[in-house]
């Protein structure tokens, strides 16, 4: 017995002397490590990707025709593929000409042809994101004259109304304007699909790296693409790994096994905030967290309601307890940032006032409501939150936790009372939130217009969707953003959302990471900037 | 639950081999019933699940026209009924479907995704057999004194600690302070894909390259997350072992052998021990076969990519196909460790063996 028992720890040391020599420190010069999640990833392909992390490995590997300079990203849209371009007297033409010498990872070189293939591409597969540019009058039986490669420098793009310039180009400048190699997709194509089967799981951009490995849900890696156009990238490999859990992303990070985490909650913030190692950035993020009241559902719909709703939420509170250093208080459609963004907070909690307002709807005990919420740590906090404060303020009120999948079913389906949830912007013009906050065009059920928040919330507003639809025509960018202001102020009085934050992205990094740019609340995460 | 059935004595010489025929049918067919019902089962608490797996595919964003084509594209315009029979003349094909979430085959996600929890619940049971089974008989010959108080105080912390805490101890104490160990994932990144895959588990393929040091990488990394699931192995496979244990030094063939003289460690760990071995089996392979499921907690504390977090993400997302192939792995694991288990039954008790 004492023989089998010290054999049995004579094992268990060696093993633990061989594995002690094994750990290591820190990550190379010329390499970056990140922490993430990148579960959401569901498809490469920049027609299809939609989801957070998926833009962020696709912001690296693809280029645009219009981007933004990562260095300097309140200067709002820059040349990108396209190194300049013209606009007809009518605003309805478009004439970009390409940038000369960029070439693929490939090695082919990028043409019009290219440009012209991605728009048309990302049309015809119809996938989610295509709206961004079918939004412009382009379909498939039109897409021939409208998006068209005049020659191999010239791309000519013809839309079907006068928009705001700037929102033609910013529409641009979304993961669905990437430009694919067209060779190289083609090469792979499959039963006419344009390359899509293959481009789910590859990428055939011009970006500054290349996608060597993606393996679901467990990492990425991406290699530097030397002949990048705009730099050499300091970074010649970024690998980019899931770790779901915030602590697990702190103890790598301070044992400097990743160079960057992104996904720390307040407490790992707070806790590493001490270290000289390390250094702490805040990027304001474009989500904005909001209430939502379906209309269809009395008394939601009493304008006297809805007011005390927006009087019976702790919007200060929450974001100095629960939200710490992660959401600021914002009360408009736009985040700020953005053309047309508005700073007014018109609310906070006033109890008193909220029961006052129930009291003359004839409201005051009898409100009886359950909010769907995601069944995710920060939203139960919110929700638990805000469900005190309106029971407070006399009414009751349940909490339907689902997972984000479920939530959005019901909710697409008008079936909801009240939704807590969230929502980015799609492309970096304020049309992307307006179009959702503040546009139905028919409210009936058959219309089915599921995309837009407005329809969702059965939220009938004829005045409003035609003054949504002028702005997003307004030439003068001035004026324009003045109209987005009236609408908004007339949203915060009016409508049946109670918009109450705006995420603050929190990344821990080591601090000999430089450079390292998230996107603020207009674009996504840039490698190429970082050097260590 | 044995599959095999028992074989009468007196006829076994004479009909040996068209029994041992029979025998392999049944087994196929009561396989493939378990398999059948298992899927179908699966598959409809998918369908009756509230979730919507075109918005899984599409999104929050997607129009009405595009949500309606890619319902239609993934089949879920057709009858139940007829879903289900699509799939399994799939299956049969040898075609499992592709995945919403990673786009591939989800026989290729499998083939990944499996060989790491296999890994990790093989070491984890090693940990717990190899010291769960000493301490139960430990405990067992010093029953009541402090021997058996300790390991069954270890028993008792292993049952109630809840495995996320455990695993970010582990991490904080033995990867953060010590730096005994590695920390989270399967390797550190620079030695990723570096060996040839052959059999996907890193500790095999990196031996079979004669990679040493990346062999050293993958077991610093793995020692952690085996050992915290190990605990949990050896909560059982101790406790179990030590009530078996009592029951046969009870026994009067035990005061036999000690009356003839036999030294004491024999009489405990070659007759009692070699008579527990058949109940304990059953008990290591259900454990075993418990931790192949795959343990997503410890999966998401480690960073592990492996079957538990697969199939729970596929699950939360109205992913039938991946859901449905994870089913069908975890069902041949625990019908392959039922068969193993009765093949050692056979191995280790010779009535077994004479089918008696």
């Amino acid at each position: 017995m004492t023989k089998f028992t010290s054999a049995f720890a004579a094992g268990m040391l060696a093993v633990v002397t061989m594995t002690s020599t094994a750990a290591l420190s820190a990550t190379p010069k010329d390499t970056l490590v990140v922490a993430t999640t990148i579960d959401d990833i569901v498809s490469l392909d920049p027609a299809e990707a939609f989801e957070f992390s998926g833009g962020d490995l696709l912001q690296n590997t693809y280029d645009h025709l219009i981007e933004f300079d990562p260095k300097n990203l309140s200067a709002g849209y820059q040349p990108g593929l396209a190194a300049s371009w013209t606009v007809s007297e009518d605003g309805k033409t478009f004439t970009l000409t390409m940038r000369d010498g960029v070439k693929f990872q490939s090695g082919n070189p990028f043409t019009a042809e290219d440009a012209e293939f991605s728009l048309r591409r990302a049309v015809l597969l119809q996938k989610t994101p295509s709206f961004i540019l079918t939004q412009f009058g382009f379909t498939k039986d039109n897409i021939e004259d409208t998006i068209k490669a005049t020659d191999a420098k010239t791309l000519v793009i013809k839309t079907d109304k006068t928009y705001a310039q700037s929102f033609v180009l910013n529409c641009l400048s979304a993961t669905i304007g990437s430009i694919v190699d067209k060779k190289t997709a083609m090469a792979h194509e499959k039963d006419g699909d344009m390359g899509y089967e293959w481009l789910k799981t590859n990428t055939a951009g011009s970006g500054a790296y290349s996608l060597k490995s993606w393996k679901p849900n467990e990492s990425y890696v991406l290699e530097a693409n030397e002949n990048y156009w705009r730099a050499k990238p300091a970074m010649k490999r970024v690998f980019v790994r899931h770790i779901a859990e915030s602590a697990s992303q702190r103890l790598q990070l301070e044992k400097g096994d990743v160079d960057v985490a992104r996904n720390l909650t307040p407490e790992d913030i707070a806790a590493i905030s001490g270290n000289a190692d390390l250094a702490v950035d805040e990027d304001l993020r474009g989500r904005i967290v909001y209430m939502s009241l379906n209309q269809k559902k009395a008394p939601l719909n009493d304008p006297k309601v809805i007011e005390a709703f927006k009087w019976a939420v702790d919007y200060k509170g929450m974001t100095e307890t629960i939200l710490r250093g992660q959401y600021t208080v914002h009360e408009a459609f736009l985040p700020l940032t953005y053309l047309g963004e508005l700073k007014d907070k018109p609310y906070k909690l006033d109890i008193a006032k909220a029961k006052a307002l129930l009291a003359e709807a004839g409201h005051a005990d009898d409100i009886s409501i359950k909010i769907n919420v995601r069944n995710e740590p920060t939203y139960m906090a919110m929700a638990q939150a805000i469900q005190g404060t309106l029971t407070q303020a006399g009414m009751k009120v349940e909490l339907t936790p689902m997972t984000g999948k479920q939530s959005l079913g019901e909710y697409r389906a008008r079936q909801h009372d009240v939704y807590l949830g969230a929502w980015g912007p799609d492309y970096p013009d304020p049309h992307t939130n307006a179009d959702t906050f503040a546009h139905n065009p028919n409210n009936s059920d058959e219309a089915k217009l599921t995309g837009k928040l407005a329809w969702r919330n059965a939220w009938d507003i004829p005045e409003m969707t035609k003054e949504t639809e002028a702005a997003v025509q307004e030439a003068d960018t001035a004026k324009r953003a003045e109209m987005y202001r009236a609408i908004q102020r007339e949203h915060q009085k009016t409508s049946p959302f109670v918009i109450m934050f705006q995420k603050i992205e929190q990344t821990g990094r080591r601090k000999n990471v430089q450079g390292l740019v998230t996107g603020s609340a207009i674009s996504s995460v840039y490698y190429w900037t970082v050097t260590k | 639950m044995s599959l095999t059935g028992n074989i009468s004595g007196g006829r076994r010489a004479l009909l040996s081999s068209r029994s041992g025929i029979l025998r392999g049918s049944r087994l196929l067919v009561s396989l493939a019933v378990t398999m059948l019902g298992l899927l179908l089962i699966t598959f409809l608490i998918g369908r009756v699940m509230p979730i919507d797996p075109v918005l899984a595919v599409v999104g929050e964003r997607a129009t009405n026209e595009v949500y309606e084509a890619t319902r239609k594209a993934m089949g879920l315009d057709d009858p139940l009924i007829i879903q289900f029979f699509n799939y399994i003349t799939e299956v049969i094909r040898g075609d499992f479907g592709t995945s919403l979430l990673t786009s591939r085959p989800v026989i290729d996600d499998i083939a990944r995704v499996f060989p790491a929890t296999l890994e990790l619940a093989t070491v984890a049971t090693f940990i717990g057999v190899l010291i769960g089974v000493p301490a139960g008989v430990i405990a067992a010959v010093h029953q009541g004194r402090w021997p058996d108080h300790v390991v069954r105080l270890l028993g008792l912390f292993g049952y109630s600690m809840p495995v996320f805490w455990l695993g970010l101890m582990g991490l904080l104490i033995f990867y953060g302070k010590l730096d005994w160990v590695a920390g989270p994932g399967r390797l550190d990144v620079f030695y990723e894909d570096i060996v040839p895959q052959v059999t996907s588990v890193i500790l095999i393929d990196s031996l079979l390259a004669g990679d040493f040091e990346v062999f050293g990488n993958a077991l610093a990394h793995i020692i952690l997350p085996a050992s915290v699931l190990g605990y949990y192995s050896l909560a059982y496979v101790s406790r179990m072992t030590r009530s078996f244990m009592l029951e046969q030094l009870a026994q009067e063939y035990v005061t036999t052998a000690r009356v003839k003289g036999l030294s004491e460690a024999r009489v405990i760990w070659r007759h009692a021990l070699g008579n527990v071995m058949v109940p304990l089996i059953t008990v290591i392979a259900l454990s075993y076969a418990n931790l192949l499921e795959g343990s997503v907690l410890t999966e998401i504390v480690f960073a592990w990519p492996g079957i538990g977090f697969y199939i729970t993400n596929a699950l939360l997302s109205a992913d039938m196909a991946a859901v449905l192939g994870g089913t069908v792995v975890v069902g041949t694991v625990f019908i392959g460790l039922n068969l193993l288990s009765d093949v050692l039954y056979r191995f280790v008790d010779p009535r077994a063996r004479q089918g008696g």
